[in-house]
C-alpha cells in the first residue's frame, strides 16, 4: 500500500494484517521526506539510517509478538528544539552549528520506549520565535497547500511534514500559538497540551513558562494516542504535573450530549478577522449543535492585552534562557575576536538571526532595573487576569470555540517587514500559554482554496473534552481527509 | 593581632563592616542537578548536562540542600519562610554557563536572625575599664537574610596552566549548594570580624550544615566597610572587599581598606562606591570596577523552578533536630561534668572532640580524669600521628578502657600514654594491648620493695629531709623508684611500700 497520507490507524493496520513492515513504511516516508525537500522543506535533518535500523528492530519485536504499543512502528518526526542522543538539535539557528545532544528529551524517550520510529527533525522559526517558518538559518518551509504561502510556525515543519503526507504524527512545541497556528495553516490536527502535562525535559527552552510540546496527525484520535505517550509527570522537570493521564478515545463517544460549549464574543468581535475564517467557524459550531452541544456566549475581557502581555513575559524569559548560547562550550564560536566581550558579541550577532537579536533586546530591556516593575511584574499581573477571565468563563461551559488564526496562511514576505503585525496573529492562541490551558486547532473548512482552524480550548488537565468534541466533529464532517492535492 | 592604630578608640573614625558570606553545604550532589559534589576532581570531572547548561536542560531542586539551609538559618536566629522564590541573576561570565545563576532575591528563605560573638575588650575598643582591664564582651550581630543559591564554576587564568592568554574553565564546582548569610552593618573591628566569622564557622560544623574550610573555598566572604567620624548617625559610603579566604586576608584587608579609606577622608577626598581587590604581596586594597560599571543582573523568579514551600511542621522538624551548639555545650560541661571553664572551653572547638570527650565520659564515668586524657594525652598523640580528632580509630570505649586499667593499678598513667599514638592511629583492645607489650603495672612487692630499698640506700640526704619533715621529698624519691622498674611499677604500691620503710 501508500503510505502516503495514512494514519497512524490505518498503518497499524497494515501492519497488524501484514500488508506492510516497519521497514517498508519508514523507508517510504524518508523516501516522501527527500523528495519533497526541494519543495517543501519541512526537514532540517533527516535520520534515514537510524530509523531504518530502528525500524528492523520494530519488525522483529512485531515477528516475536513483542510489540510495546500501539505506536510501535509508527513514523514520527519531532521539532528540531528536542533532543535525541547521538543527534544534532539546531533550533534552527547557526548558533548551535555542530552540536549533538548527548541525551534525549523526554517527550522524545517516550515515544522510543513506545516503539514509534523517529525519522527525523523538522523545521521551525529559530529558537521557535516566529509564526511563519522564514525564520530559520536553513531557508523556510512552504505550506504544502500552495507554496507561495508559508506554513504557519513555529513549528511550520512539523505542520508541513503531516500535511504533506510525509509522516502521519509530528511533535511540535507551543509557546503562543507554535502547534495550532501552523496546524490550521496546513489543515491537520495540532495540540498544545496544559501548562506541565508534557515534560520540557530536553527541549530546549525559548520562554520557561509558557513553553509546552503537542503533537500534529492527521486525526483527533491519532492526536490523542501521541498526547498520551508523551504526557504523564517527569521528575526531571520541576513544573511537570503529577496528575494520571486518561486515555482519551475512552471518552470519544461520538455526540456531544452534556457538552456545553463557550463562544467568546472578544474573539469573534476582534479587528482583522477574516470574516470568510469566521464564517467556517461559524458553521462548525452549528455542526457541534447538531451533535449535542449546547453552546453559551462567555466573555474573556482581557483578551485585548493578551498579546503585549504575553510578549513581554516570552521575550524577558527568552532573553535569558537563550544567554546560555555565549560561544564557551558548544555551537558557533566566531572566529575573529579579540578578548571576552568582543567573543560574545561576535559570537552571537553571527549566531543568532535578526528575529532573536531583536526579542532578547526587548527581552533584556524590560526586565532591566528601573523597567522591571512597569514592563515585567506589570505583565505578570495581566497574566494573572487573563487566567481568571478563563477560569471564570468556564464555570458556565466545558470548552471554548474560537477561530485558531485570524486568516488563512499568508504569503511570504507578507509580514517579515512589520514584526508587529507578525505578532497579532498569535491573537486567538498566545491566551491559552498565559493561562495554561490546553488547545487543540482542528481543519473546519477552506477558504480560497487554503484550510481554516477550529481553536477548541478546555479547563486545565482536561485535554479529554476539546478532543472528544474535535473527534465528534472529526466523524460527522471530512474537512480533515482533504489535503494538499487532494481532489473535492 | 596587628597593630590596629586605624581602628583605636582614639581614631575620628568608626569602621562599619557588614558581611555576606557564602557557605558550602554539605550535600552529596549539587543544588539543581545529579552531578557529585567533590573537591579535588580533575577539572570537569563531577558535571552533568545540568551543570554544562546543555540545551533543554531544567534544574530540580536537592532538597537535602535546603534542610541543611534551614537548620543553618535556624542555628542563626533567623525566621524561616513557609514560601520563598528563587531568581535568576543574570550576566555573562565563561565559568556561569547559563549565563546565569539561580540565586533567592525578593523572597529568600530566611530573614532576621542574629549570631552572639564574644570579643575582648582591647579588641572592641569600647570595653576597656578604668583601670584599663580588658573584659571579654558578648555582643548580638543581626543577620539581615539567609538566602540559598548555587555556586558558579572557576575561571583558571593562570598562563602556566592555560599556556598562552587564555583562560580555562573548570565546572566542578558550578551547581554546589550554597547559602549566603548577610549581617546588618554590625561589626567594628577586622577582631569583630574574625569573632564573627569563627562563631559562624563553629556553628555550621556543630550543625553539620558545612565542612566550612576555607581553604576549600567552602567557607568565603565579601566584606562590605565605611568609615563615619564617631558619633555619627549616617553610615559612610561604603566599598565591598570580593571572595576573601582565609583569616588572616580578611583580616588585612580590612586593615588596608580602613587605611586606604582614613587616608582618603583625611585629605577631604570622597570614597567612591566600588568592589575591590585585595593584594596580599602589598597589603593593600585596589579599586576593580566602581559602582555605576557594575551589571544590573536583571533578577526575575525563575520560570523552571516552583516556588519552595516548607511547612511549618517541616520547619519545626528541623529544629528538633539542631544539635547542641558549643556555647551551651561549653557551659553543660562545666555545670553537669564539673568541668573548668578552661578544659569545657577546650573540648567544645568542635563537635568531633566534644562528642568524643562525651562518649568517654559517659563509658568511663569519671569526666574530669577524661577530661585531662583527652585534653593532654590524646590531643598530643594525635597530633603526633598528624590527625584530626574525627579520624583517629580510637574509640570512646577503647580509651575509656585505657584509663580504668591505670585506675585499677593494672598498669601506669606513663605505659598507657605511651601506648595511645598506636591506639589513635589503628585502635585495639587495651588489655590484650598492655598484656602483649608487657606495660603491666608491678605490683610485686619484692621487685617494688627491693627497688625502694635500693632508692633510699642511695639518696640517703633526701631521706634524712624527710625525717626532717620534708614530705614533699617522698615524691623525687618515687620518681627514682619509678625509674629503676622502668615507669611500671604500681604508684600507689610504690608510694605504699617507700612510706612504710621510711616510716620504720
Amino acid at each position: 500500500m501508500s503510505t502516503a497520507f495514512a494514519t497512524i490507524d490505518e498503518l497499524r493496520t497494515a501492519l497488524d494484517s501484514g500488508k506492510s513492515s516497519v521497514v517498508e513504511i519508514v523507508t517510504d516516508c524518508i523516501e516522501r521526506a527527500e523528495a519533497s525537500q526541494d519543495s517543501i522543506h519541512a526537514f532540517i535533518g533527516l535520520r534515514a539510517a537510524g530509523a531504518i535500523d530502528d525500524a528492523k528492530r520494530a519488525d522483529a519485536r512485531r515477528a516475536s509478538g513483542e510489540v510495546l504499543s500501539p505506536l510501535d512502528g509508527i513514523p514520527v518526526a519531532i521539532k528540531d528544539n528536542m533532543v535525541q542522543a547521538g543527534e544534532p538539535t539546531t533550533c534552527a539557528s547557526r548558533i548551535l552549528e555542530g552540536f549533538v545532544s548527548p541525551y534525549t528529551a523526554t517527550a522524545v524517550e517516550r515515544l522510543e520506549r513506545a516503539g514509534a520510529i523517529i525519522i527525523g527533525r523538522t523545521n521551525m522559526d529559530e529558537f521557535a520565535m516566529g509564526s511563519s517558518t522564514e525564520h530559520s538559518h536553513f531557508g523556510p518551509t512552504r505550506n504544502p497547500w500552495d507554496l507561495t504561502r508559508t506554513p504557519g510556525g513555529s513549528s511550520g515543519g512539523s505542520a508541513a511534514a503531516v500535511a504533506a503526507g510525509i509522516v502521519p504524527a509530528a511533535l511540535g512545541s507551543d509557546t503562543g500559538g507554535s502547534i495550532r497556528q501552523p496546524a490550521a495553516f496546513c489543515g491537520v490536527v495540532g495540540m498544545k497540551p496544559t501548562y506541565g502535562r508534557v515534560s520540557r525535559w530536553g527541549l530546549v527552552a525559548f520562554a520557561s513558562s509558557l513553553d509546552q510540546i503537542g503533537a500534529f496527525a492527521r486525526t483527533a484520535r491519532d492526536c490523542a494516542e501521541v498526547i498520551e505517550v508523551i504526557a504523564g509527570h517527569d521528575h526531571r522537570d520541576s513544573t511537570s504535573i503529577p496528575a494520571p493521564v486518561p486515555h482519551y478515545a475512552e471518552s470519544f463517544h461520538g455526540d456531544l450530549n452534556g457538552v456545553t460549549l463557550g463562544i467568546p464574543t472578544e474573539y469573534f468581535e476582534a479587528e482583522g478577522v477574516d470574516s470568510d475564517v469566521l464564517e467556517s467557524v461559524r458553521a462548525a459550531i452549528g455542526q457541534f449543535e447538531k451533535a449535542g452541544a449546547k453552546t453559551v456566549e462567555v466573555s474573556l475581557p482581557h483578551t485585548r492585552y493578551a498579546i503585549a502581555t504575553y510578549y513581554l513575559i516570552a521575550n524577558a524569559e527568552a532573553s535569558s534562557n537563550l544567554a546560555r548560547f555565549d560561544g564557551v562550550r558548544y555551537g558557533h564560536r566566531s572566529r575573529d575576536a579579540n578578548g571576552l566581550t568582543q567573543m560574545y558579541r561576535k559570537t552571537r550577532s553571527e549566531g543568532f538571526g535578526t528575529e532573536v537579536q531583536r526579542r532578547i533586546v526587548l527581552g533584556t530591556y524590560v526586565l532591566s532595573a528601573g523597567y522591571y516593575d512597569a514592563y515585567y511584574r506589570k505583565a505578570q499581573q495581566v497574566r494573572t487576569l487573563v487566567r481568571s477571565d478563563f477560569e471564570r468563563a468556564f464555570e458556565t461551559c466545558d470548552a471554548l470555540v474560537t477561530p485558531t488564526s485570524p486568516e488563512v496562511a499568508f504569503a511570504f514576505g507578507d509580514k517579515t517587514d512589520d514584526p508587529l503585525t507578525m505578532y497579532l496573529s498569535d491573537i486567538y492562541t498566545a491566551s491559552a500559554n498565559l493561562a495554561g490551558i490546553p488547545g487543540v486547532s482542528i481543519p473546519c473548512g477552506r477558504v480560497g482554496g487554503l484550510p481554516v482552524g477550529l481553536q477548541l480550548l478546555g479547563k486545565p488537565l482536561d485535554e479529554t473534552t476539546p478532543l472528544r468534541v474535535a473527534d465528534a466533529y472529526q466523524r460527522a464532517t471530512d474537512h480533515h481527509l482533504h489535503h494538499a492535492g487532494s481532489s473535492e | 593581632m596587628a597593630d590596629h592604630a586605624s581602628q583605636s578608640p582614639d581614631s575620628k573614625y568608626e569602621v562599619v563592616i557588614g558581611l555576606e558570606t557564602h557557605v558550602h553545604l554539605r550535600t552529596a550532589s549539587k543544588l539543581f542537578s545529579p552531578a557529585p559534589v567533590l573537591y579535588g576532581e580533575e577539572p570537569n570531572h563531577s558535571v552533568h548536562p545540568v551543570c554544562l547548561a546543555l540545551p533543554g536542560v531544567l534544574p530540580v531542586l536537592n532538597r537535602h540542600a535546603v534542610e541543611l539551609a534551614i537548620r543553618a538559618c535556624l542555628a542563626t536566629h533567623c525566621t524561616v519562610h513557609e514560601r520563598s522564590i528563587f531568581a535568576r541573576k543574570n550576566y555573562f561570565y565563561p565559568d556561569l554557563p547559563k549565563g546565569y545563576q539561580i540565586s533567592q532575591f525578593e523572597e529568600p528563605l530566611a530573614t532576621k536572625g542574629w549570631i552572639e560573638i564574644v570579643i575582648d575588650g582591647a579588641d572592641s575598643g569600647e570595653s576597656v575599664s578604668e583601670k584599663g582591664d580588658v573584659e571579654p564582651t558578648n555582643k548580638r550581630i543581626r543577620l539581615t537574610r539567609i538566602h540559598m543559591e548555587e555556586d558558579a564554576g572557576k575561571s583558571i587564568h593562570d598562563e602556566g596552566i592555560a599556556g598562552s592568554d587564555a583562560t580555562l574553565v573548570d565546572l566542578n564546582r558550578c551547581g554546589v549548594p550554597l547559602v549566603e548569610i548577610v549581617s546588618e552593618p554590625d561589626l567594628r573591628s577586622a577582631a569583630e570580624v574574625s569573632a564573627y566569622l569563627r562563631t559562624l564557622r563553629s556553628l555550621l560544623r556543630y550543625t553539620e550544615v558545612s565542612h566550612a574550610d576555607m581553604e576549600l573555598g567552602q567557607l568565603r566572604c565579601d566584606v562590605n566597610i565605611s568609615l563615619r567620624i564617631r558619633g555619627e548617625q549616617e553610615y559612610g559610603t561604603r566599598t565591598e572587599l570580593k571572595n576573601l579566604n582565609s583569616f588572616r586576608f580578611i583580616e588585612e584587608a580590612i586593615e588596608a581598606e580602613v587605611k586606604r579609606q582614613t587616608a582618603i577622608l583625611d585629605e577631604g577626598g570622597e570614597i567612591l562606591q566600588a568592589t575591590l581587590r585585595y593584594d596580599p604581596e602589598r597589603r593593600e586594597t585596589f579599586v576593580m570596577r566602581l559602582k555605576e560599571d557594575s551589571d544590573d543582573y536583571r533578577y526575575f523568579p525563575d520560570p523552571d523552578l516552583i516556588p519552595l514551600v516548607v511547612s511549618a511542621q517541616e520547619i519545626e522538624r528541623i529544629r528538633r533536630q539542631i544539635p547542641e551548639l558549643a556555647e551551651q555545650k561549653c557551659e553543660r560541661f562545666q555545670s553537669e561534668h564539673g568541668l573548668s571553664e578552661y578544659a569545657a572551653t577546650q573540648l567544645t572547638q568542635t563537635r568531633a572532640l566534644s562528642d568524643f570527650f562525651e562518649a568517654t565520659a559517659v563509658a568511663h564515668g569519671q569526666p574530669k580524669s577524661v577530661a585531662n586524657w583527652v585534653l593532654r594525652d590524646v590531643m598530643q598523640a594525635t597530633k603526633e600521628c598528624d590527625l584530626e580528632i574525627d579520624a583517629i580509630a580510637l574509640t570512646p570505649e577503647q580509651l575509656a578502657n585505657l584509663i580504668r586499667l591505670v585506675d585499677d593499678g593494672k598498669t601506669t598513667a606513663k605505659s598507657a600514654s605511651a601506648l595511645l599514638p598506636e591506639l589513635v592511629r589503628l585502635g585495639g583492645d587495651p588489655v590484650a594491648l598492655v598484656r602483649e607489650r608487657g606495660l603491666e603495672a608491678v605490683s610485686d612487692t619484692g621487685v617494688i620493695d627491693q627497688a625502694v630499698a635500693d632508692v633510699i640506700a642511695e639518696n640517703p640526704e633526701n631521706v634524712e629531709k624527710y625525717h626532717q619533715g620534708d614530705e614533699k621529698v617522698i615524691n623525687f624519691l618515687m620518681g627514682q623508684v619509678m625509674k629503676k622498674t622502668q615507669g611500671k611499677a604500681n604508684p600507689a604500691s610504690v608510694r605504699e611500700a617507700l612510706a612504710r620503710v621510711l616510716d620504720q
